[in-house]
């Protein structure tokens, strides 16, 4: 079973990268000043000499480095990411209460800026040359320029102070206790500006991608044979060009999941949603380095499998596609 | 055609050139405009724009004044865009010209670890890094090296691969140049035109990138920066909108420019390339 060993295949290598990624979070935390111990307990004040002599104990701090290493990867394999003395609570507990909201979001920005840009490239190839392609063009660049924490803020502006029409910060109406439906549809209308303002980046890049393949696409032969033969263009068109098109640009996508997780820190903290990039920014605000670490860990296995499964998504639809490299 | 003259017929990228060198004059005359601190209270706050002659931007929470804070922050965006990019490019083309030239075990190895770097979430792992080492222009253009290297080193192992096969690279094999000298006078001048229109779009996606770290409240805390003022407004924004909007219309600017003109580098560069074009 081919698909089987090379899932296996994929998974060892996912691990790998999470073991190497947790190696470099064991040297991160010794390259901060002063002793890994008070980084761990945060900067200021809350430790005094008793309780990080604890600590050191406990983490064995006075072990030569590969044993400390050692300690820390079995940890930190078995998901024990440390303890945030600052909220008093297991780190892995701090985020897997915030990593539903999360994945709502990041899922929702991902689909609307595939969906969107793979249709607004399509259009802008079609009529190239034209004020519409000009138009779209356009927009992709101002929007691939624009600071995606900036283009939050104003959307803030215009569309919940000024106009009123969508929530402005938060994930549902506090207080509100919806239920079922109605609760669903307003975390929905909650989620609207934060999945769109963390989408329009990506939709710009895949906007442009997607006009760039179809035009390259479009010079192929078997396009001019099909045009020769006297398919309708639509067809040509949705079957010949797009199909072919559409490749690179969701390979680029499945890349692109861990810079819209990154994205994710600046939009929660906007729009005050109570994700994994929110808390990522709280632990900032207080210098709680074990929760700061163990969420880019956590971001870092969400991309790991995000890869994954686009991987095997691709080798199941194009069975042409070597993905081994 | 000359160099400029192919550069110029992308009008958009002309017009990038424009704006890119007011902004360096921004840069520059800064100090000259606002000789005092970008930092100090010099009128009433909430200041709107265009209420008050000589204060055009209007004032931030504390009385300084928002255009003042604009013109200073540009050098902040163009330093630090240009020093990390040029450290990217220290780690990033070593990395790929050995992996491209030697192929092999070393290649294997280095695109792995190019790979890994690759997978990491770049923002985060920024963050993690800034934290860390704590806020400083040290660790936020060390930050922006480490996690924008990746591509210069998979664009310049490409480009290797093939130049090291041409025959004029295999004629300086034969009359017995060494590797060194090989890689570096007849390898790497070849690449330099690619690298330079990537390096473009680097200082672009680094300044963005500085800005938002800043704006987390990881900049420099010596420096007034764009990310810093809109972080900073961020709280007022209902009173203020001001503040907050004028370093993000500067950011803005400044990386189109740079992407644009990082368009035309391409079409000047690669004239073969871009014939086909619409």
């Amino acid at each position: 079973m081919h698909l089987l060993r090379f899932i296996g295949g994929r998974l060892v290598k996912g691990v790998l990268v999470l073991i190497a990624i947790a190696t470099l979070n064991f040297f991160l935390i010794r390259a901060a000043p002063g002793d890994p111990a008070t980084v761990m307990a945060g900067e200021a004040g809350a430790a005094d000499a008793e309780f990080l002599r604890q600590l050191r104990e406990q983490f064995g701090l006075d072990l030569p480095l590969h044993e400390q290493l050692w300690i820390y990867l079995t940890d930190i394999l078995t998901l024990d990411l440390g303890f945030s003395y600052r909220q008093g609570r297991p780190v892995i507990d701090l985020i897997a209460d915030r990593l539903p909201a999360t994945l709502l979001l990041t899922g929702a920005a991902f689909v609307f800026s595939l969906a969107l840009g793979v249709v607004l490239g399509i259009l802008a190839a079609r009529r190239a040359g034209k004020w519409s392609d000009s138009a779209i063009t356009t927009g992709a660049l101002f929007f691939y320029a624009m600071p995606l924490f900036w283009i939050a803020l104003m959307s803030q502006i215009i569309f919940s102070l000024w106009l009123g029409w969508l929530p402005n910060v938060g994930f549902e109406t506090i207080g509100a206790g919806y239920t079922g439906l109605r609760r669903a549809l307003d975390i929905g209308a909650h989620l609207i500006l934060p999945a769109t303002t963390l989408g329009l980046f990506f939709t710009a890049l895949y906007a442009r991608m997607m006009r760039a393949s179809m035009l390259e696409i479009a010079g192929a032969d078997f396009v001019k044979t099909a045009r020769a033969k006297g398919v309708h263009e639509g067809r040509i068109v949705r079957r010949h060009i797009a199909r072919n098109a559409i490749l690179p640009v969701v390979t680029l996508a499945g890349l692109q999941a861990g810079q819209i997780v990154g994205g994710a820190v600046l939009t929660e903290t906007v729009f005050g949603w109570p994700g994994i990039g929110r808390l990522m920014f709280e632990a900032l605000a207080q210098r709680d380095y074990q929760v700061l670490l163990g969420v880019f860990f956590i971001s870092s296995a969400m991309v790991v499998l995000f890869n994954l499964i686009t991987d095997v998504v691709y080798r199941i639809a194009d069975p042409r596609i070597e993905v081994g490299r | 055609m000359s160099f400029f003259k192919r550069f110029a017929r992308n009008k958009g990228a002309l017009i990038g050139l424009i704006i890119l060198l007011i902004v360096v004059a921004a840069a520059i005359l800064a100090p000259y405009f606002y000789p005092t601190s970008p930092w100090r209270m010099v009128t009433r706050p909430f200041l709107p724009p265009m209420a008050v002659d000589g204060y055009w931007l209007g004032s931030d929470a504390l009385g300084r004044d928002v255009a003042a804070g604009v013109m200073h922050g540009a050098r902040v965006s163009l330093l630090i865009g240009l020093v990390s990019t040029l450290t990217a490019l220290l780690i990033g083309v070593p990395i790929g010209a050995l992996a491209g030239y030697f192929g092999g075990l070393i290649d294997d190895a280095l695109m792995r670890f190019t790979e890994f770097f690759q997978t990491i979430p770049a923002f985060a792992l920024a963050i993690v890094i800034v934290a860390i080492l704590q806020p400083s222009l040290y660790s936020i253009v060390l930050a922006i090296a480490i996690v924008s290297w990746p591509p210069v080193a998979r664009l310049v192992r490409g480009e290797v691969l093939s130049l090291r096969s041409r025959e004029y690279v295999q004629a300086a094999v034969v009359i017995g140049q060494s590797t060194p000298r090989i890689i570096f006078t007849q390898v790497l001048p070849n690449t330099i035109a690619p690298i330079t229109v990537m390096a473009s779009l680097m200082v672009a996606s680094a300044i963005l990138l500085e800005s938002a770290l800043s704006f987390l409240g990881l900049g420099d805390p010596n420096m007034m920066t764009w990310g810093y003022m809109i972080g900073a407004g961020r709280t007022r924004l209902i009173a203020a909108w001001w503040i907050s909007f004028f370093p993000g219309v500067a950011i803005f600017l400044t990386v189109l420019a740079l992407n644009l003109v990082g368009e035309g580098l391409n079409d000047a560069l690669n004239p073969r390339l871009s014939q086909g074009e619409a």
